[in-house]
């Protein structure tokens, strides 16, 4: 083949105004550091002069004393991927993955035995949670969506990404996003709305990386050499600038002052309620789904060697899944003082939307039609097909619990924390496990995977883990709701609110258990990727198994 | 050729064009109108905004993340109004930037949690919850009772919450700083301005300990307040139904 | 503005539009001479990079 593209190279002039843009970050941190009268944002801005500082000097190293030239080998096919920057993302998805299971386990265990909690400001249930959600959200599902997009935009489009600093203001500006949020929940930094607990300047920060992310995304396929874009791509964009769109609407805020971490939200009360969940529940579907979606449409065609079931269904699953996604959020506030109408549309749409979530589902799994055997020798397919089923049944249950009558009971219970978590764990995270299995890999040119035998015990031991963490709280949650509106013979509420605490004891229990067992599996999923890229075992270095070009 | 490989070169923006179009709709019909329609907000009587220190012990509830095992939502089922008494309306959060309504009970609901208990009780629970609730799982906040409540900036607090919407008078926020002293201590010369200023607000000292003004004080008078302000013999049921 | 102004607007014009973008998408799906481009796409990850 012919060379496609010629070695990358970065201009002196996005080395310099990059340099200065961070400049003036470092500029304003100064300011915070010296104005603010709260330690923990002082604290960030320390975390800012050095990462800004940083992040300078390594932009000035890019390819200097080389004519700006960038390292990059050319693929068979001539292209010169980025795939540097996928590399980056892949590790931190598995690094941040531990670390959110890990709180996850910690703040389950908090539940079964509250002296866990130990009664300090900085490990109390309430500072952890929100650590727990941003950490498996967005920094474990983050860098596995932005690596895998990054990944599937160039080879679906045949072209190196867009920019050589962009990538990776993206990818670093992500990470520091990630823990400005992360120490600053510990510290007492959060403005208490669900899913979107960052203050004002944590906020601007990310849209600035986010719409850096776009850019790249939008660039990228600008770029590309195949005339139509590949499907993937169409939920990977829907992913990204829906979430810009959630994310700036949902966090206008006006702060005290601009050199304190406090604001106070645009909205107030039902407006800022429907405005909240609109964002939450698509943070579900735009972060959670369509992101996801679109690593099941490049991934499982990938894995299983044959294309997509139906092209046609994936083009009308994509309308109408993210056109019918958006109006789902009522049904988190139902029977509330939000109006009456808005929760009825708010369930419609959520019953719709269990045809366009079945529809993918089914584009995937018949993927593998003629190549069902495949499950038996290849544990990664198994885990992605089973997250397609866990897909399916946590998108037949969502719409059931947006049905007004089903919410009554299973709102404000551990229901809905079961729902999230087969979702999560089934869906989200088991489609994650695959294609990092399936990257490490490519990425550093392994034949194969450190150890079959290690996917198939993660597979096992963390759908145990699954299994006992949703049926544990489906019970608790039915439990619990029922036991909120029993009555007794004499027509009083049977139960005292604490009598209903007591009685989730054991099922908390189970949970953590459970909790436990799925961390365990991600770190036998960590040790073979690690041993992969050491290249061990059936992991054997490419260029030995084959000759050099 | 050069035409169609132009062509298809737009396409990222027609995407990107499509995507926005469609996924605006949902949101702009379902959220647009509750900032237009007359109703969304009843017709109440007795609504005011928070005190200072009240507003105070707010962001100390929203610092602690509360809202994550406590709702602040009465659904209008007959067990949520026996369990916890009249269902919430959306009048009752109007000044809560942001609303603190919660998803999850894994305590009970907060939402007329004031009056209810003393504020010995809050204070004991606050300290160590199993020493007054032994099945609670609730992290015990020793820490509010030391921390001294910092409340040098009160003033930005209310003038912020103003610029978002809230009703404070100019003077509400040029006193904010003394308000909040005076609402801990019913012998303070600024008393009966306070009171002018916040009629039905409790004065007292909700900590128990005088010489100190601690978060605890803040987040008792915050919690003592819930749910208090709507008088609900003059509430209309029937005209605000919507 | 009131509930019913909504409401009229909604089964009206509003029903138009959301039909009429349902059948652009249904129709940009099935159209017969988009059949080679989708069948192509669908292969392009199992292409040799």
């Amino acid at each position: 083949m012919t060379n496609l593209s010629s070695p990358p190279t970065v201009s002196g002039l996005a080395k310099g105004l990059t340099s200065v843009f961070l400049g003036l970050g470092v500029l304003m941190a100064i300011i915070i550091v010296a104005k603010t009268t709260s330690a923990p944002f002082a604290f960030h801005g320390y975390i800012m002069i050095l990462a800004f500082t940083l992040g300078i000097v390594a932009i000035l190293n890019m390819g200097f004393g080389k004519n700006g030239r960038i390292e990059a080998e050319a693929s068979p096919a001539g292209v010169f991927y980025n795939d540097s920057v996928v590399k980056a993302g892949v590790i931190a998805a598995a690094f941040w993955g531990i670390a959110g299971f890990l709180v996850g386990d910690i703040i389950a265990w908090q539940l079964v035995f509250p002296s866990l909690n130990f009664d300090t400001a900085w490990t109390n249930f309430g500072r952890l949670r929100p650590l727990h959600t941003s950490a498996v959200i967005f920094a474990f599902g983050g860098n596995v969506l932005i690596s895998t997009s990054f990944y599937v935009v160039q080879r679906t489009g045949r072209t190196r990404l867009a920019g050589e600093i962009a990538p990776w203001f993206v990818f670093w500006g992500y990470q520091l996003f990630i823990v400005l949020a992360a120490t600053g929940y510990i510290l007492g930094i959060t403005q208490s709305k669900e899913y979107a607990e960052p203050e004002w300047y944590v906020d601007i920060w990310l849209t600035i990386v986010w719409v850096t992310y776009l850019l790249v995304y939008l660039g990228t396929l600008w770029k590309r050499r195949e005339s139509h874009i590949y499907v993937a791509n169409w939920f990977y964009l829907a992913f990204i600038v829906t979430v810009a769109m959630l994310h700036v609407v949902n966090n206008l805020a006006m702060p005290i002052s601009f050199v304190e971490p406090k604001s106070y939200s645009l909205f107030s009360g039902v407006q800022d309620a429907l405005t909240q969940w609109w964002y939450g529940h698509n943070a579900v579907g735009f972060f959670l789904t369509a992101g996801f979606l679109g690593i099941m449409y490049y991934f499982v065609p990938k894995r299983a060697e044959r294309p997509v079931y139906s092209y046609r269904l994936s083009i009308v699953h994509f309308w109408s899944l993210i056109f019918l996604y958006i109006w789902a959020g009522p049904h988190h506030l139902h029977y509330t003082a939000l109006p009456d109408w808005t929760q009825t549309l708010g369930m419609t749409f959520s019953v719709i939307l269990w045809m366009p979530s079945w529809g993918g589902m089914v584009n995937g799994l018949m993927t593998l039609s003629g190549a069902w055997d495949k499950l038996r020798t290849d544990p990664v397919l198994k885990m992605m097909v089973v997250s397609l089923a866990f897909y399916g049944m946590s998108t037949f249950e969502g719409p059931l619990m947006a049905i007004k009558a089903v919410n009554g009971l299973s709102h404000y219970t551990d229901w809905t924390i079961g729902h999230v978590h087969s979702g999560a764990l089934g869906w989200v995270a088991y489609v994650s496990f695959g294609a990092l299995y399936c990257m490490y890999p490519w990425l550093w040119k392994r034949k194969a995977l450190y150890s079959l035998k290690l996917v198939n015990m993660h597979f096992w031991i963390s759908t145990v883990g699954i299994v006992l963490y949703i049926t544990s709280m489906w019970v608790s949650g039915v439990m619990q709701g029922l036991m909120w509106r029993a009555y007794d013979s004499l027509g009083f509420l049977e139960y005292s609110f604490v009598e209903t605490v007591e009685a989730m004891h054991p099922y908390y229990f189970i949970r953590a258990t459970g909790g436990g067992l799925f961390l365990i599996g991600a770190l036998i999923m960590v040790y073979n990727l690690w041993r992969t890229v050491r290249g061990d075992g059936d992991a054997v270095p490419l260029a030995q198994a084959v000759p050099a070009e | 050729m050069s035409f169609k490989h132009e062509i298809f070169e737009k396409n990222p923006l027609t995407l990107l064009v499509g995507i926005l179009i469609v996924v605006a709709i949902g949101g702009l019909v379902e959220i647009a109108p509750l900032f237009y329609l007359e109703n969304t907000i009843e017709k109440v009587k007795g609504m005011r905004p928070y005190t200072p220190l009240e507003l105070a012990g707010r962001n100390v509830y929203v610092r602690e993340g509360c809202y994550l095992c406590h709702s602040q939502m009465i659904r209008s089922t007959r067990d949520e109004v026996e369990r916890y008494g009249h269902y919430s309306l959306a009048a009752e959060s109007m000044y809560d930037h942001p609303f603190q309504w919660g998803s999850k009970r894994t305590g009970p609901d907060l939402a007329r949690v004031g009056n209810k208990y003393s504020d010995e009780w809050h204070r004991e629970h606050m300290h160590d919850p199993r020493a007054v609730v032994p099945e609670s799982v609730m992290p015990g906040y020793p820490f509010l009772a030391k921390n001294d409540l910092k409340f040098d900036l009160i003033s930005s607090d209310l003038k912020a919450n103003q610029m978002v919407g809230v009703p404070y008078t100019d003077e509400q926020i040029k006193f904010a700083k003394a308000d909040l002293m005076a609402q801990l201590d019913e012998d303070s010369d600024d008393y009966d301005a306070f009171q002018e200023r916040y009629p039905t607000a409790k004065v007292r000292d909700f900590d128990g300990n005088p010489q100190k003004i601690s978060e605890l004080d803040a987040l008792v008078a915050y919690l003592q307040m819930l749910g208090t302000l709507v008088d609900f013999s003059l509430y209309n049921e029937k005209e605000n139904n919507r | 503005m009131t509930h019913q102004d909504v409401a009229n607007f909604a089964e009206s014009w509003g029903l138009l539009l959301l039909f009429s973008m349902f059948v652009i998408a249904i129709a940009y799906a099935f159209w017969p001479t988009n059949k080679k481009k989708f069948t192509k796409a669908a292969y392009r990850p199992l292409e040799e990079e």
